[in-house]
């Protein structure tokens, strides 16, 4: 991942580096699959490394290939700006527990009741989707009407041009 | 992918030939992936990815004018709208059998039952919402930029 993510920084060709972000994608899959996170790694999968790269393709087609080239001189002030913000990440993390510990906070609340009731109380073998669409059934309605409002916002702002621009090209064809 | 390249793709014959194959196993595999949510990973979500996944295939290799011939602009449309209003519609349907917006539990006789009824009809209405929104979104881009 790590020379994935450092040759999406080097190459100027906008095409590659669509490709190399879906693989960035995939690895980034296989890594939630190795912490057992199966749902959030088939998301990945098909959304990260799927769809969105297609998307990003479409844009692509758009616009052009390349990256222009930026300001040379920002590049020392953004390196050490970006240490900085890691140095402070990595320390914000020393104070997380441990990756499986027990005890951490994350497990204390109410996962233990979703683990043990929700057999009773649900009665579906798959505990992620019990909670996503049971008790965070808020949740994913909010989730729902994101989607819904980003597929509006698309529609409103380059999916209804098309249709007007065909109008004004038929009003033409037919005043020629 | 630049827009001759695309009309090139067009006449590849191992690319059409292998995506219609294909298409049919990822409608397929959206399908299972919808309704065995439950059981395994997976759900509305994923579903809805994986089912305009096959559309957006279909888009890439045939052109957008095809895709558009098969899934007409006002069922996208429609689907939107629908998905958000099957979810909502559970949770409406809930309050007015006399329990909490979205607990399912009312839904049938038994509470389990109900539970299962409900992420079914909630998951269905998410997937329809995603699939919908990922092929209006697709469209849109890739409609751009053709007089």
């Amino acid at each position: 991942m790590l020379v994935t993510a450092f040759a999406i920084i080097r190459i100027r060709n906008l095409f590659s580096v669509v490709i190399l972000t879906g693989l960035f994608s995939l690895l980034a899959a296989a890594i939630y699959i190795l912490m057992d996170a199966v749902d959030v790694a088939f998301t990945e999968a098909a959304v990260g490394a799927g769809v969105s790269t297609v998307l990003m393709l479409g844009t692509l087609a758009l616009t052009t290939n390349d990256e222009k080239s930026t300001y040379k001189n920002r590049a020392v002030p953004a390196a050490i700006l970006s240490i900085i913000t890691g140095a402070m990440l990595i320390y914000g993390t020393l104070d997380m527990p441990n990756y499986g510990d027990a005890k951490a906070p994350i497990h204390q609340h109410v996962a233990p009741r979703y683990l043990n009731q929700s057999a009773q109380e649900i009665g579906l073998p798959n505990v992620v989707t019990s909670v996503l669409a049971s008790y965070r059934s808020y949740d994913t309605l909010g989730e729902t009407f994101v989607i819904f409002t980003a597929a509006m916002g698309v529609l409103a702002i380059i999916g209804r041009g098309r249709r007007r621009r065909k109008k004004e090209n038929v009003e033409q064809e037919a005043k020629t | 992918m630049k827009r001759a390249e695309m009309r090139i793709m067009q006449h590849k014959v191992v690319l059409r030939v292998v995506s219609k194959f294909l298409i049919p196993f990822i409608l397929l595999f959206g399908l299972y992936v919808q309704w065995h949510g439950d059981f395994g990973p997976g759900g509305g979500f994923q579903a809805g990815v994986i089912f305009a996944a096959a559309f957006i295939l279909y888009a890439l290799i045939f052109g957008v004018d095809k895709t558009r011939q098969a899934v007409p602009a006002w069922i996208t449309r429609c689907g939107l709208a629908v998905g958000v209003f099957i979810y909502a519609g559970v949770g409406v349907a809930t309050l007015f059998l006399g329990e909490n917006f979205l607990n399912y539990n009312a839904l049938a006789h038994d509470p389990i039952h109900g539970q299962h009824l409900g992420i079914l009809l909630v998951e269905l209405g998410v997937g329809v919402t995603v699939c919908c929104a990922m092929i209006t979104i697709f469209i849109a881009f890739a409609g751009r930029g053709r007089k």
